[in-house]
């Protein structure tokens, strides 16, 4: 289950529970569909109720990102949960995606 | 060597449905608990089984088959073997190699997770025939990172079997 809202012109998506590749397909269909209502060009992914990721979610990730690329825009990753942190770190991900520590510092930086 | 005749063992088949994959990493962490795991290392172990699951589900048939996890420990080891009945893997080395992947879209860090986050794997592989990954998570990894000369402690549990040979191939 993805929660979405927009504030300020952008989109933010805040995935639930765990992202691996059983639930990675629908984090991207919600992603993917919020985009195309709110035509946003910032996309804010807070990953602070995400209970368990491994690589197929970071591929969700990773493929958001690219995507935002592709549009013009820009992903941000906010609020990482210290059990998910080492498999973000792991794959080298956070080298390409800036992090804030919560919605509203990136709110306030972007 | 590897106690396969531990009487502490799970088994766990389920059909390759990609739904399954948690239940299996849930229920190799529960049996994990009753050594005394670390919440960040039952976590690793967790995206380990989650890997190797996620790779049978996703890679081993065209169609319907089945995954088998079964789980052991011993000493101060969990012992993981997850088994398909699948195509195989026609060239190991590179599949275990960073990016590989035959499936647009997919990172290719199944096997690169499993190796980095627990103690040893071994992946053997018979085209047609199907795959077996398996892998172990000892206590205090943590601890033995940040001293890798020194004593290892879960030497008594042993090691996977065919290991090197698994990886020079």
């Amino acid at each position: 289950m993805t929660d979405t809202q927009v504030i300020a012109g952008t989109l933010i998506v805040r995935p639930q529970g765990e992202l691996d590749v059983h639930t990675a397909a629908a984090f991207r269909t919600d992603t993917e569909n919020a985009l195309a209502e709110t035509g946003a060009r910032r996309l804010i992914v807070s990953l602070k109720n995400i209970a368990f990721m491994d690589s197929s979610g970071l591929g969700a990730l990773l493929g958001r990102y690219r995507r935002m690329i592709e549009l013009g825009g820009r992903l941000y990753l906010v609020s990482i949960p210290a059990r998910v942190r080492p498999v973000l770190e792991l794959s080298g991900i956070l080298k390409i995606i800036p992090v804030f520590e919560s919605e509203k510092r990136a709110l306030e930086r972007i | 060597m590897m106690d396969r005749e531990s009487p502490n063992r799970m088994l766990l088949e389920v059909p390759n449905l990609t739904q399954n994959v948690s239940l299996c990493r849930v229920a190799v962490a529960a049996f994990a608990a009753q050594l005394e795991f670390t919440v960040a290392e039952i976590e690793e172990l967790k995206v380990a089984v989650s890997e190797a699951v996620t790779n049978a589900v996703l890679h081993a048939y065209d169609g319907p088959g089945q995954v088998r996890v079964t789980a052991w420990c011993s000493g101060r080891c969990v012992f993981v073997e997850v088994q398909d009945w699948g195509r195989g893997i026609e060239d190991v080395p590179r599949a275990r190699e960073a990016s590989f992947t035959t499936m647009p879209g997919r990172m290719g860090l199944g096997f690169v997770f499993i190796e980095s986050l627990t103690d040893e794997m071994e992946v053997v592989s018979e085209v047609e025939r199907g795959t077996t990954v398996r892998f172990k998570k000892c206590l205090g990894q943590e601890q033995r990172g940040d001293a890798a000369a020194g004593d290892r402690e879960s030497e008594d549990a042993g090691s996977l079997p065919e290991a090197k040979e698994g990886r020079g191939k």
